[in-house]
């Protein structure tokens, strides 16, 4: 079964075995409001825990989304160019934004498990 | 606008109902106001564009100058002797360099008795700074009455005016830019025919005591929905409508600003406005940079402060608003770019997070008013 943690700035990564798919948590996608446009890293990037990796727009703003852990890009959500509402409409299934080769393990263990997030959720 | 206040937050009258329709609050202009409603930007841009959309901007400065024509033709350089009453005109306060201070609306009140009247509706973040240039600049015999005793209430989309009339059937023939003094629904009001969103509609300016009863009859409608300033910029910039301190500001003059339409011909030739002489060189050499739209031809959105590109790499300008329009479906911006690349479908770049997007100047509107000329 897959493991789901999360940053404080409310992506998630879905760990299965040395990949990692990467995405905004439901309240996320809630606080941005209407997705209108996603930007994607290309596969094969190198992303830096921490680093911009990718944007979403709302009507409104832009925001980046931070890699949860450092590694190479393997795929982007095609999916989301021709239907960045899939965001909003279904962040922790099709909603997600690309997929990374977890370069460092350990860089997991800062990030929170559901239950951590949760009760971070409640502080805000 | 919006920047930082000190202090606690300002509210309008509506505040309460906004919490009940369960609105997200977002400080602006030194004011707690709704920045959506529960279903979100999108939808509520689209309502306003099919149905009919109801925006609290009680927080605008509503103020009276009396008598007030001629001197307030120093101060802006519409035509203000000319109103017929119960007209109104779109202007701005122009500072001595020709330069905008704020844009407002000025309307020669048409209930008799009270032709002699010119009510203003300016900017909620510039309106203190307005008073004090009025009071500055104002003879000795006009007097400023601010009037923060009103709220205002805009209804906007194509079942706007069907909504309002069925509370108040003379408004069904008010002409754009005319207004009315009369009941609606039983409550006494100031309506326009006018709006920030391209669509028909009105204003209404009612006693702060009456706005809640007055707000509850229109939402009654089903017609009617609250909208949040979210939507409300989405709207304007659809409609090629300007919005102070970012799209003008006291370095922009109107004829750059693509404003010269509010700068009536009696005004061009005589000037004797602050600022005269910069408007009138610029209208007369053309002015150095114009306000253009300008409509990226991929699917990123260029934000305010994005570098405008000729074809060739150059910097030429500025978005001053940028985002993404629900009705047109796509990205749109609006700012300023050197004359020389102003003519519409001149191809330009957008310079988005180091890379340079292509886009090309286009007409504003993006999305057609929809002004009832009668």
């Amino acid at each position: 079964m897959a493991t789901v943690k999360y940053t404080k700035d409310h992506e998630y990564i879905r760990i299965e075995g040395d990949t990692g798919t990467v995405g905004i948590s439901h309240y996320a996608q809630e606080q941005l409001g209407d997705v209108v446009f996603v930007e994607l890293p290309a596969a094969g990037k190198a992303v830096k825990k921490g680093d911009s990796a990718a944007v979403v727009e709302s009507v409104k703003a832009a925001s980046d989304i931070y890699s949860p852990v450092s590694g190479e890009v393997t795929a982007a959500n095609p999916d989301l160019e021709g239907a960045p509402a899939t965001v909003n409409d279904d962040p922790a299934g099709k909603g997600w934004f690309f997929k990374v080769k977890i370069a460092n393990p350990a860089e997991l263990d800062e990030l929170m498990d559901e239950a951590a997030y949760k009760a971070f959720l409640d502080t805000l | 606008m919006g920047e930082p206040q000190t202090g606690p937050l300002l509210t309008t009258p509506l505040h309460a109902l906004h919490g009940e329709l369960g609105a997200k609050m977002v400080p602006f202009a030194g004011y707690d106001m709704p920045v959506q409603y529960p279903t979100g930007v999108l939808t509520e841009h689209n309502w306003t564009r099919t149905h009919a959309g109801l925006f609290d901007v009680s927080h605008m400065g509503q103020c009276f100058l009396i008598p007030a024509a001629a001197a307030l033709e120093k101060l802006v350089p519409a035509d203000v002797l000319g109103l017929k009453p119960g007209q109104q005109r779109y202007s701005q306060f122009t500072n001595d360099e020709g330069g905008i201070l704020d844009d407002l609306m000025v309307t020669r009140l048409g209930h008799p008795g009270h032709e002699h009247w010119i009510y203003l509706v300016v900017n909620a973040a510039c309106k203190d700074a307005d008073y004090a240039h009025l009071k500055a600049h104002l003879p000795a015999d006009v007097t400023l009455k601010i009037a923060d005793d009103l709220a205002l209430i805009a209804v906007q989309g194509p079942e706007a005016v069907a909504a309002v009339a069925a509370l108040a059937p003379e408004l069904a023939t008010l002409k754009f830019m005319t207004s009315a003094d009369l009941p609606v629904g039983g409550i006494w009001a100031h309506v326009s025919r006018t709006g920030y969103t391209g669509e028909d509609g009105v204003e209404i300016s009612v006693k702060s005591t009456d706005a809640v009863a007055l707000t509850k009859k229109l939402l009654a409608d089903e017609r009617v929905k609250p909208i949040g300033l979210g939507a409300r910029d989405s709207l304007r910039l659809e409609a090629g409508l300007c919005l102070y301190g970012h799209d003008i500001d006291t370095t922009t003059s109107p004829v750059e600003a693509g404003l010269t339409w509010s700068i009536q011909k009696r005004r061009r030739t005589e000037g004797g406005f602050l600022g005269a002489a910069r408007v009138q060189k610029d209208l007369a050499d053309g002015a150095p940079r114009l306000r253009v739209g300008i409509l990226p031809d991929g699917r990123a959105p260029a934000r305010e402060g994005t570098v405008v590109k000729s074809a060739d790499g150059q910097a030429i300008g500025t978005v001053t608003s940028g985002g993404f329009g629900p009705t047109i479906n796509g990205p749109l911006a609006m700012g300023y770019v050197n004359r020389r690349f102003a003519e519409p479908g001149t191809p330009v770049l957008l310079e988005v997070r180091g890379k340079d997007l292509p886009a090309k100047i286009v007409t504003m509107p993006f999305a057609p008013h929809r002004y009832f000329r009668g």
